[in-house]
């Protein structure tokens, strides 16, 4: 595989829910470093892409490449240690805590009963960087929605990816946490992971994010730099909403929204 | 009382495993000693008689009897709770204990000795269609394992009443007395059949404890994470199943132990299952053979069913430490 090649590539693709066609012909590719952003209405076939992506839905038709390889022909295990997934929200039964839900990322690397040296020092830097060290010790049951998703984030840290999936990983952010993560995903880019985030927030995502891609209908009807897909008539087509879209402090787009 | 933070290094799975199992083993070495008439080791060793045949035909066997019994259902709830993520499962959601009592108490009512084998079949049988029933979509969602489990267990339930209704005096007492559940001395070659079965078993589920975590928590949680779920689900739930129904064919339903052991180990210990399966084994045993060594000396030479003292001696003790926690 060339340097460039892109990590995923997507031809194609298709799912169907019975009658409801949840993704239609998507054909799209990402390479390592970028820091995309899928938005769009709901129902549009975001998270489903996700899914897709994150090998969680193998009755897709069409095609869906990791690394050029086939997602049915990856071995679990194996492709848990390049890609790692954040749930929008996670609930658990019993009371583990949170510094074991962040080294459950670290399965993949061990099939040994206990974790290693290696595994203890890439669980601590990730919740360094999620900034969830403070309450390691806590049950997860008892933290606030906000800090379960920090967590859940450094979970997938733990799995030390070369590609990042997140569901609407904002969701239980306050402002402040909002922009850390970002800054965050950011970094982790920049680093040369693959960050995909499905969001609503499109101001965070022009901001952030280097490339922005529009679902609706579940095909792909945008997909580009913020300037080339933040365009008034494109929101009004996709979310049926009056826009105005000027520069951002950041001279990235910003969006105004209508009454 | 809070939980225990730390994590379940090999050095603390170490200590809760020998702490367990020195308590199991007390127990094989102590609790055959109690009981209504006094034995003494030395005479029962040197062939002195009663004290030979009471202490290893009837005591020794039933007290065996009772760690493995009480091992197999924590053991099994652990699995189960784990497997559906519902920490008020218990070996017995899914049914299989209603299905192992249609089957004895079918055998009773054709007038058959040996109920056990009648009852392996039910066991067998209702898994068989709980499973079947749920697995038809290919993943096996915990709820329609619950409502299946409900549904084929109100169906076992109704055969067993409706046999019950047109038994004979006699048969309708044996009858009841299976449905109460109790542990009796058994033969050896039937404990060493039963320990093969529960000890490879038990093994089994202790060498796959990090992939129960991850399951734990969720079916995708586990599989973005490399656990290969469908599989292991499957025969997660085969070999509670196993656990569960080869100690009821023998014992009858017995509650409560299944349900209260993994939860009082969870308070104590987190929900780390490298901790809790060796724990909810050896101290599930060590519980079920002491309350069985009170369900048969309280009131001798009359016994109590085991199920009262579980409820009796363990509701209270689970109270304190919700309340305690």
């Amino acid at each position: 595989m060339s340097l460039d090649a892109p990590l995923y590539r997507l031809e194609g693709a298709s799912l169907s829910y019975g009658s409801i066609h949840a993704l239609r012909d998507v054909t799209l590719q990402f390479r390592k470093s970028e820091f995309v952003a899928v938005a769009g209405p709901n129902g549009a076939g975001k998270s489903t892409l996700l899914n897709v992506m994150a090998g969680l839905r193998p009755g897709y038709s069409g095609r869906c490449l990791y690394e050029g390889i086939e997602l049915a022909k990856w071995t679990r295990s194996q492709f848990a240690r390049r890609v790692s997934v954040v749930p929008q929200s996670v609930r658990i039964e019993f009371p583990f805590t949170a510094e074991q839900v962040v080294l459950m990322g670290r399965t993949p690397f061990a099939d040994a009963m206990f974790e290693s040296d290696e595994d203890a020092s890439q669980v601590r830097r990730a919740m360094e960087l999620t900034g969830t060290t403070a309450f390691g010790n806590r049950d997860f049951q008892t933290l606030s929605g906000g800090e379960k998703q920090r967590v859940i984030l450094a979970s997938a840290l733990a799995q030390t990816p070369q590609s990042l999936l997140l569901d609407e990983p904002t969701t239980y952010l306050d402002i402040e946490h909002q922009i850390a993560l970002y800054r965050l995903l950011r970094t982790l880019s920049r680093d040369g992971v693959l960050v995909i985030t499905v969001t609503h927030d499109l101001n965070l995502a022009s901001t952030f994010a280097d490339r922005i891609v529009l679902l609706a209908g579940g095909t792909v009807v945008a997909d580009g730099t913020p300037n080339a897909v933040m365009q008034p008539a494109t929101m009004r087509d996709v979310f049926r909403v009056d826009t105005i879209i000027q520069r951002g402090p950041s001279g990235r787009p910003w969006i105004t929204y209508g009454s | 009382m809070a939980v225990d933070r730390r994590l379940a290094t090999s050095s603390r799975v170490w200590t809760v495993a020998i702490v367990s199992l020195a308590v199991f083993v007390a127990c094989g070495l102590l609790l055959p000693l109690i009981g209504a008439v006094p034995v003494e080791y030395a005479r029962a060793f040197a062939g002195g008689e009663p004290d030979h045949q009471i202490l290893f035909t009837l005591r020794v066997p039933r007290v065996f009897l009772a760690l493995l019994t009480g091992g197999a259902l924590a053991l099994a709830g652990v699995l189960f709770q784990a497997l559906l993520r519902d920490a008020l499962a218990t070996p017995y959601t899914l049914g299989v204990s209603s299905g192992a009592s249609l089957g004895a108490v079918s055998a009773i009512s054709f007038g058959w000795t040996t109920l056990w084998p009648a009852s392996i079949v039910g066991a067998v049988v209702t898994l068989a269609v709980v499973l079947g029933v749920a697995a038809e979509r290919r993943r096996l969602s915990p709820f329609t394992l619950l409502m299946a489990g409900v549904t084929v267990n109100s169906i076992c339930m109704a055969g067993i009443l409706f046999l019950h209704s047109v038994a004979t005096f006699a048969q309708s007492i044996s009858i009841t007395r299976w449905l109460m559940g109790g542990i009796e001395a058994v033969d050896m070659p039937t404990l060493t059949v039963l320990s093969v079965i529960l000890l490879s078993s038990a093994v089994y589920v202790f060498w796959r404890a990090r992939q129960w975590n991850l399951l734990a928590v969720g079916e995708e949680w586990a599989a973005v994470r490399g656990v290969e779920g469908n599989r292991l689900i499957f025969i997660g739930y085969v070999i509670g199943s196993l656990l569960t129904g080869t100690v009821t064919a023998l014992t009858g339903p017995i509650g409560f132990v299944g349900l209260i052991v993994p939860h009082a180990l969870r308070i104590r210990l987190g929900a780390d299952h490298r901790l809790l399966i060796p724990g909810s084994f050896l101290l599930g045993g060590a519980f079920l053979a002491i309350c069985d060594t009170v369900a048969r000396t309280a009131m001798a030479p009359s016994e109590i069913p085991v199920g009262v003292i579980t409820a009796i001696l363990g509701g209270p003790f689970f109270i304190w430490l919700l309340r305690h926690r």
